[in-house]
């Protein structure tokens, strides 16, 4: 048991978590993580060897698989990244040692909140988790201490406290539906529980739940009009947290809508959750992609044009089906591999330029033409061009909401445009035109960005056969 | 014995929504500080009282964090914030008195009739209970909307917390309450240790529209 990699996923954050606390080198410590980091993403590829797992807390099926493995790949990378750009960091003094520390630290907490919430059986210890998660990246948000960072912070905490509090009150709702069926205690919070019996619980009672949790989460995903401490958070921390964040741990907020949605969907009576989810998604993709035409911060604008991605995904699992469920998926693991590349490349042009600013930065593929054409391959994967992976889930989305809802993909396809616009927009003056700012070269690594693209241009050219199967079954999971 | 516990649980959480409306009006922040006080300390009798009845151990322990972590630590903390970084005594809030007490009425009214609504099959304890722990959050938010100092957004983030803790012990036989107020606790603790280190004694407010251009470094 003690070898089980459940248990590892879990266990060797947590304990790099207290070494790092305990290590004052830097560079050990950024070894460490980076070892910490790949440990736990190789135990999350021995996941999909071992058989499902529903023992005790937790519970690894088909759905989380994807967000588990997911997580820690982009955990390892984001780790190497880190190594480099933190060392920049202690240089020009915007850290100091013990900062450091703290930063290499909370880190591994905030894998550790992730993986936690992404494995949990219980409701309440999915909500622990995730609230943990909140509490380390608003530490991590605020690390430089500026004004404009520690107000980000506070905007992120509140914002996050009340949605983390909406959705505490969404659980507490449900245990009330499940416990006259269930009986009380542990079982009635207990996800494989719950869903053989939801078709026996109070439908009323789970519609006022889902609104708090939809509203709740929500808040943690991201989606308008909830999202105001999004692109603050982003713009402000370290970047590799920028790269996290926007990776991963709205994804996992997702993750806990989309649980919640299943249990919806299994009871028949209850309110249908997908139009909610689709009505918010389709608001963050309209109301994000025009809101990028005005950003004159680099990190600002891949922030919200996060907002715009989540906002398909939610869509996608709101429309539901096979076909958009699959999309969604796809859209997923595309924008979190290309968001968080991009912000990685974004950590190398900002440490070059000082400056987060879209007009004081220019000319890129002239002066760093490696670093130039990162971005410019960056943008045009995210902005939805083929033959990235990002084409294939926009197109799936697209085509089967046409089939379904004509007018819902036209509004879409709108939002999707428009955004297109707006990216190539603001691509022009940073990676073309006159270069501008400082033009002292580069010695970073590359390898975590173009491992990203990679996956992102392998599956938008082929898909293997095996990956397909493994998101249909997800797929029809979700119903 | 039955009707006694339902009058009794009742006396306690409608006590809190009342301290939730008496927080509405404060424009002291003395008087804010001692009036959170009060609520926290129903708070712990709610919760004993339902740990008391519902025969569950687990909730004195619960209504022991709350009542010494936000009756008693957090007001000492935040009136010596309050002394040591100069905050100002009066608060000033966005809207007045007068429309923000009619909101919070009609706030407990929206909640009184969504949920008595859902939970018709809900066993009677638990029902009004949950009735007025969701007036209690909606204050809550209301108090958090209508203050722009870090102080007063924390208490009204409280007393959202409270509704929640009243919400979590009123949901018979409920696990993880003693873990899930813990989170809460250190959630807490870091927002008004980091006022204190941070020194977050200005206003947050969006209503300078110059200021906000300058800090989302957007300004032309």
């Amino acid at each position: 048991m003690m070898f089980d990699p459940v248990m590892l996923i879990l266990i060797i954050p947590a304990l790099a978590a207290a070494i790092l606390a305990a290590l004052p080198g830097y560079r050990l410590a950024a070894r460490v993580n980076v070892l910490a980091a790949l440990l736990t993403f190789l135990s999350a590829l021995a996941l999909l060897v071992t058989p499902e797992h529903a023992a005790g807390f937790l519970l690894v099926d088909d759905l989380n698989i994807v967000f588990i493995v997911l997580t820690t790949l982009i955990g390892f990378t984001t780790s190497v990244f880190s190594t480099g750009y933190i060392a920049h960091e202690l240089e020009t003094g915007r850290l100091t040692p013990l900062y450091l520390r703290f930063y290499h630290a909370m880190y591994q907490v905030l894998m550790f909140a992730m993986n936690l919430a992404l494995t949990a059986n219980i409701t309440g210890l999915m909500w622990v988790a995730i609230e943990l998660a909140t509490l380390t990246t608003v530490l991590m948000v605020g690390i430089y201490r500026t004004h404009e960072a520690l107000e980000a912070a506070w905007k992120y905490f509140i914002l996050g406290s009340v949605g983390i509090a909406l959705a505490l009150f969404g659980t507490i709702l449900v245990y009330m539906a499940a416990q006259p069926v269930v009986g009380e205690g542990l079982d009635a919070m207990r996800w494989t529980v719950l869903v053989e019996n939801v078709a026996q619980f109070d439908p009323s009672l789970l519609n006022v739940a889902f609104i708090f949790l939809l509203l709740g989460y929500g808040t943690k995903v991201g989606l308008a009009p909830l999202h105001a401490w999004l692109p603050d958070a982003h713009a402000e921390g370290p970047t590799p947290i920028s790269a996290v964040l926007s990776g991963l741990l709205l994804n996992v907020a997702l993750y806990a809508v989309l649980r919640f949605k299943i249990l919806l969907a299994a009871n028949g009576e209850a309110i249908a959750p997908g139009p909610l989810m689709v009505a918010m998604g389709l608001t963050s993709v309209l109301f994000a992609s025009f809101m990028l035409y005005r950003r004159r911060d680099i990190k600002r604008l891949f922030a919200y044009s996060s907002i715009e991605h989540m906002g398909i995904i939610a869509f996608a699992f709101g429309m539901g089906g096979p076909l958009a469920n699959f999309a969604g998926l796809l859209h997923m693991s595309m924008h979190s591999l290309t968001k968080s590349a991009i912000f990685f490349s974004i950590g190398h042009i900002t440490r070059i330029k000082g400056t987060q600013k879209i007009a004081e930065i220019g000319g890129l593929t002239e002066t760093h033409p490696a670093l130039g054409w990162t971005l410019v391959v960056g943008v045009a994967a995210i902005a939805g061009l083929p033959p990235f992976g990002i084409f294939t889930s926009e197109f799936l989305v697209v085509s089967s909401t046409f089939s379904r809802e004509p007018l819902l993909a036209v509004a879409i396809v709108l939002g999707l445009l428009v955004s297109i616009g707006a990216l190539f927009a603001r691509l022009n003056g940073l990676a073309f035109g006159e270069p501008l700012g400082a033009t002292t070269p580069d010695r970073m690594s590359y390898l975590p960005i173009f491992a990203h693209f990679a996956l992102v241009l392998i599956a938008g050219i082929w898909l293997p056969p095996a990956l397909v199967v493994w998101f249909q079954n997800v797929a029809a999971l979700l119903g | 014995m039955t009707n006694f516990a339902l009058d009794v649980s009742h006396l306690f959480a409608g006590s809190l929504v009342l301290l939730s409306l008496m927080m509405l009006y404060q424009d002291r922040m003395f008087g804010l500080i001692n009036i959170f006080a009060l609520h926290a300390i129903a708070l712990t009798l709610a919760v004993s009282w339902q740990g008391y009845i519902q025969n569950a151990p687990s909730l004195f322990l619960t209504a022991l964090i709350a009542f010494t972590v936000k009756a008693v630590i957090i007001p000492i903390a935040l009136r010596r914030i309050v002394v040591r970084l100069g905050v100002d005594r009066t608060i000033e809030t966005v809207v007045g008195i007068g429309p923000t007490m009619l909101a919070g009425m009609g706030l407990v009214a929206l909640s009184m009739v969504v949920m008595l609504e859902v939970t018709s099959a809900a066993d009677p304890l638990a029902r009004e209970d949950m009735a007025l722990a969701l007036s209690v959050i909606l204050l809550g938010l209301l108090i958090m909307v209508t203050r722009r100092y870090a102080v007063t957004q924390v208490i009204g983030f409280m007393s959202i917390e409270n509704g929640l803790i009243l919400a979590a012990a009123g949901a018979r036989g409920m696990p993880l309450i003693v873990e899930i107020s813990v989170a809460f606790s250190v959630l807490v603790a870091f927002i008004v240790i980091g006022i204190f280190l941070f020194r977050i004694r200005e206003r947050f407010d969006s209503v300078d529209l110059q200021a906000l251009d300058r800090f989302r470094g957007e300004r032309r």
